[in-house]
């Protein structure tokens, strides 16, 4: 099981960093989505995953039986899943508004705030 | 509940404002009564940690290092006052230079929700909680940043928003990593679990990724790319509350989290960490050199002034947390007021490139004095309040035989004495290009631009007592800090 999640965690965050250095303004954003997957796993894995025993305190005693599951991890994971997801619809959004004002998706050419200086000494003037 | 109202008080007001799409003077009504009731609500929170020491709430009626725990001390009460007041005048001045039925339904709300997350990563003191806590004020910032609805502004929301969420990711892998090593995430028990010698060991790398989370976040050298390139963009008394809060919320936890929980990290740590400081101190004054637009030089001061409060951290002791803290309390005021000049310095003279703008002196002369205090204090001419912030690091920095860091730290003083004077000679001596401009007021609404002035004038002389009586607040802050560093051996 660690395993297997090791695995899977390496490959998405090698997944998740290719795309993010790309320069196109949806692979980033696609690359931080698959980043976050990874991460949320990472948080998982480090919660002891594996356990079957759930964390319920059995009738009658007053402590967990040992090698129960860990639950707080579980529940810090659907914590950061709900906010990434939130957070990825709102950019997702915003991506799709500036590409379609620009009309490209290059993340290199996205220089409206810093305008690139005619004078080699002075910065540009920016419009208010 | 004290220890809560901080926190639920503009949680509660943004709600109402938002509810309000329609009413745009009841909104801001709400808001400054949200902002005043915030202030008061601060300095009872001041006044019982005064007498107590530290407040505590464990939320959920479970014991302590399974509930959620919220605490303040002296330090935190500190900064929440401070907050509050800087909230105040921001509104103040928001009101006063924008009439009430042309502004942004959604200001109100994201201003409000900005304070309440600020507030809140103050109070925090459990380690997932702060996660939280920081990705709200990252949604938050997205909005305001997002409010003008023009192209670069959803263009600044992309980039910081892209090096904002990789920042929150490794700080949310640290969270959990740490966790797994040490099985508590509330900050007390994670200060007694760290100790362990057999967690110490695995625990460096994990907390290392959680400092570098917060130093992005904080616009540290190298990771402050997000910050000149997006802050510019926020209207002035925006761009007053997020640059003067924003990377000093990341930096306070950094103090927090370095003083008070992982304490035992080794010292290379605090070697690099130094470097890290004396390289942000550089390239955000040159930076600051380069540029002629009011907004990107106040901007990428943000960047240098953070290096002196990493220095103080770098530095390891609680004289240097004590100076951290100080600087911190004068940076977030001074700052702003200088991005709130910096707006004055816009309406009065029509543009803020100082290429295009001039006069300001005969014109405005109050402008001018408000302009020199916030300037001189900014660079730390004694007697300022960002003399004596300077003073007790570079003392320390001294006391430690860290010569190199001290005089660079006196250095990028002097250069920041160019930026202000550049500020000075272009905007107020020089004449006016277009004299036109500047003859003729800009049309202001709402309650009059006095408003502006009487808030930035209050301000001032806040920070005016902060540099001509420092040693309440000093001696206030050192016993905050007293305990910070205990277990660390002086490497």
């Amino acid at each position: 099981m660690t395993l297997i999640l090791m695995i899977t965690i390496s490959l998405t965050v090698t997944a998740g960093v290719l795309l993010l250095l790309s320069r196109d303004l949806f692979r980033t954003l696609v690359g931080l989505a698959v980043l976050g997957g990874a991460v949320n796993l990472v948080v998982f894995l480090a919660g002891r995953p594996g356990s079957l025993t759930p964390p319920l305190i059995p009738a009658g005693l007053d402590r967990l039986t040992a090698g129960a599951a860990d639950p707080l991890p579980q529940a810090l994971v659907l914590t950061a899943i709900v906010i990434g997801f939130a957070l990825l619809c709102f950019a997702l959004v915003l991506g799709a508004w500036i590409s379609q004002r620009e009309g490209h998706g290059a993340v290199d050419r996205l220089r409206r705030t810093e305008p690139a200086p005619q004078d080699p000494l002075k910065p540009p003037i920016l419009e208010d | 509940m004290l220890l809560l109202a901080p926190l639920l008080i503009p949680l509660f007001t943004a709600l109402l404002t938002a509810v309000l799409p329609s009413r745009p003077r009841l909104r801001r009504g709400l808001s400054l009564a949200g902002v005043l009731l915030l202030v008061g609500a601060a300095l009872a929170l001041l006044a019982a940690v005064s007498q107590t020491g530290r407040l505590s709430v464990a939320l959920g009626d479970w014991p302590l290092p399974y509930a959620i725990e919220f605490a303040a001390d002296g330090l935190s009460a500190a900064l929440v006052l401070v907050a509050a007041l800087l909230g105040l005048t921001v509104l103040l001045y928001q009101i006063a230079i924008e009439p009430a039925d042309r502004e942004a339904p959604g200001l109100q709300p994201l201003f409000q929700g900005l304070l309440a997350a600020v507030m809140a990563v103050f109070l925090a003191a459990d380690l997932f909680n702060l996660y939280v806590w920081f990705e709200l004020l990252l949604m938050v910032t997205l909005g305001l940043l997002l409010l003008g609805g023009r192209p670069w502004h959803a263009e600044a929301a992309f980039k910081y928003f892209t090096l904002s969420m990789l920042g929150t990711l490794l700080m949310l892998a640290a969270v959990g990593l740490i966790y797994g090593a040490t099985g508590q995430l509330n900050l007390g028990a994670l200060a007694v679990a760290s100790q362990a010698p057999a967690v110490a060991q695995g625990l460096t790398l994990f907390v290392v990724m959680l400092l570098l989370a917060l130093l992005l976040k904080a616009g540290a050298f190298p990771l402050f790319a997000w910050l000149p390139a997006s802050y510019h963009t926020l209207s002035l008394p925006l761009l007053a509350l997020v640059g003067g809060l924003l990377t000093k919320v990341a930096l306070y936890v950094l103090l927090r989290l370095t003083g008070q929980v992982f304490s035992t990290v080794p010292g290379f740590l605090y070697e690099a960490l130094g470097w890290l400081a004396m390289l942000t101190l550089v390239t955000g004054v040159l930076g600051a050199a380069y540029h002629w637009d009011l907004r990107r030089i106040l901007a990428f001061h943000i960047v240098s002034q953070i290096g002196y409060l990493l220095l103080g951290i770098a530095l390891a002791t609680p004289a240097g947390a004590a100076g951290t803290a100080f600087f911190l309390i004068h940076n977030i005021l001074v700052k702003a007021n200088l991005f709130l000049l910096a707006g004055l310095i816009w309406i009065s003279a029509g543009h803020p490139d100082l290429r295009r703008i001039g006069g300001l002196y005969p014109a405005r002369p109050w402008l001018a004095l408000l302009f020199l205090i916030n300037a001189f204090s900014l660079v730390g001419v004694p007697p300022s309040s960002g003399f004596w912030g300077k003073f007790l690091l570079v003392q320390e920095a001294f006391a430690q035989q860290r010569f190199l860091w001290g005089g660079l730290a006196l250095g990028v003083g002097l250069l920041t004495l160019y930026s202000m004077s550049k500020i000075w000679l272009e905007g107020f001596w020089k004449p006016h290009p277009e004299p036109a401009r500047l003859a003729e007021p800009q049309a202001q609404g709402g309650g009059g631009p006095w408003l502006a002035y009487a808030a930035l004038g209050l301000s001032t002389l806040l920070v005016l007592a902060l540099g001509l009586y420092p040693q309440p607040l000093i001696d206030w802050l050192r016993q905050a800090t007293a305990g910070y560093w205990a277990g660390f051996g002086q490497a």
